[in-house]
């Protein structure tokens, strides 16, 4: 288990002693396998795609500069993480677009819409009125890449801190420890963050699937 | 043990599937489960989500970055 062992990556101190010795592929190896998460992380906090390059190749100009330093008391991952969301963080207040980060009131009450379940007067309370309906199995390139289009929008879509939190979670395998070492959220906070992002996203998958069915 | 309605057990899936739910609301989730097909059906469903989000494709950074960031990290012996 474990997101580093997902990744392929040899254990930390390994890597840190590779980066320390001039390792270059062990350096390329980590600026790839980081890229897609990095790059979308930043994306939350800024406007255009090339101002989320230019975070991340701030943020590995400042790792470089730092790597003789690095404590250990956290992991690799999360210490670059960390410095990219601070990157990403300064770059957005000088693009004016800072992140509604301490607002809560978007993320207050269910995610799933009360309206799907009956009233507290019901004879079985708060059960679903209308069954979930049954998805087909994406099977098939074409349907599969049509989902998998579809979830990268619908990602794009939501608010940037259940964004940020389901990338790192979802997308990129990070474990809940690390997402709340890296954003500095609560343990609570980011289930909340996740479990919504998680049902918005599967209401999306739901409409669509809803809108491919045959006409019966 | 804990009695859960459906709506309350939709709510409580992603801390089911990350162990944090405490043992008594842990058993309560699983008897509803066990006897709820719609309740079933939309764990499944989330389950799916769950997997198909992590089908990102891969994403690279550009050549030229990539390459600035190398010759960076080469330097860095040297001084
Ligand atoms: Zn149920």
């Amino acid at each position: 288990m474990g997101s580093l062992a997902g990744s392929g990556l040899p254990p930390d101190d390994v890597v840190v002693s590779a980066l320390r010795a001039g390792d270059e592929e062990m350096f390329a190896t980590l600026l790839d396998t980081w890229a897609r998460g990095m790059l979308r992380v930043a994306r939350s906090y800024v406007s255009t795609d090339d101002s989320a390059e230019e975070v991340v190749q701030d943020t590995w100009l400042a790792v470089i500069g730092a790597i003789d330093g690095f404590e250990g008391r956290s992991s690799v991952k999360t210490w670059v993480y960390r410095i990219l969301v601070n990157t990403a963080k300064k770059r957005s207040v000088r693009e004016s677009r800072t992140l509604p980060w301490s607002a809560f009131e978007r993320d207050a009450g269910p995610a799933v819409d009360p309206a799907r379940f009956d009233g507290i007067d019901a004879a079985l309370p708060a059960s679903w009125k209308e069954a979930p309906a049954a998805w087909p199995t994406p099977e098939g390139q074409a349907l599969a890449a049509e989902v998998r289009g579809l979830i990268g929008e619908a990602l794009a879509t939501l608010p940037p801190r259940q964004r940020i939190v389901i990338t790192l979670r979802d997308v990129e395998g990070c474990t809940s420890e690390e997402v709340c070492e890296i954003l500095e959220i609560s343990a609570v906070n980011q289930r909340v963050l996740l479990h919504r992002a998680r049902a918005a996203v599967r209401d999306l998958l739901e409409s669509y699937f809803e809108s491919v069915k045959q006409p019966e | 043990m804990k009695r859960f309605t459906c709506g309350e057990l939709v709510e409580s899936i992603t801390a089911y599937l990350d162990d944090a739910l405490d043992p008594p609301d842990r058993a309560g989730f699983e008897t509803h489960a066990a006897c709820c097909d719609d309740c079933r059906r939309y764990v499944h469903q989330f389950r799916v989500t769950i997997r198909a989000v992590g089908d990102q494709p891969p994403e690279k950074l550009t050549d030229r970055t990539r390459e600035r960031l190398m010759s960076a990290f080469k330097q860095r012996r040297q001084s």
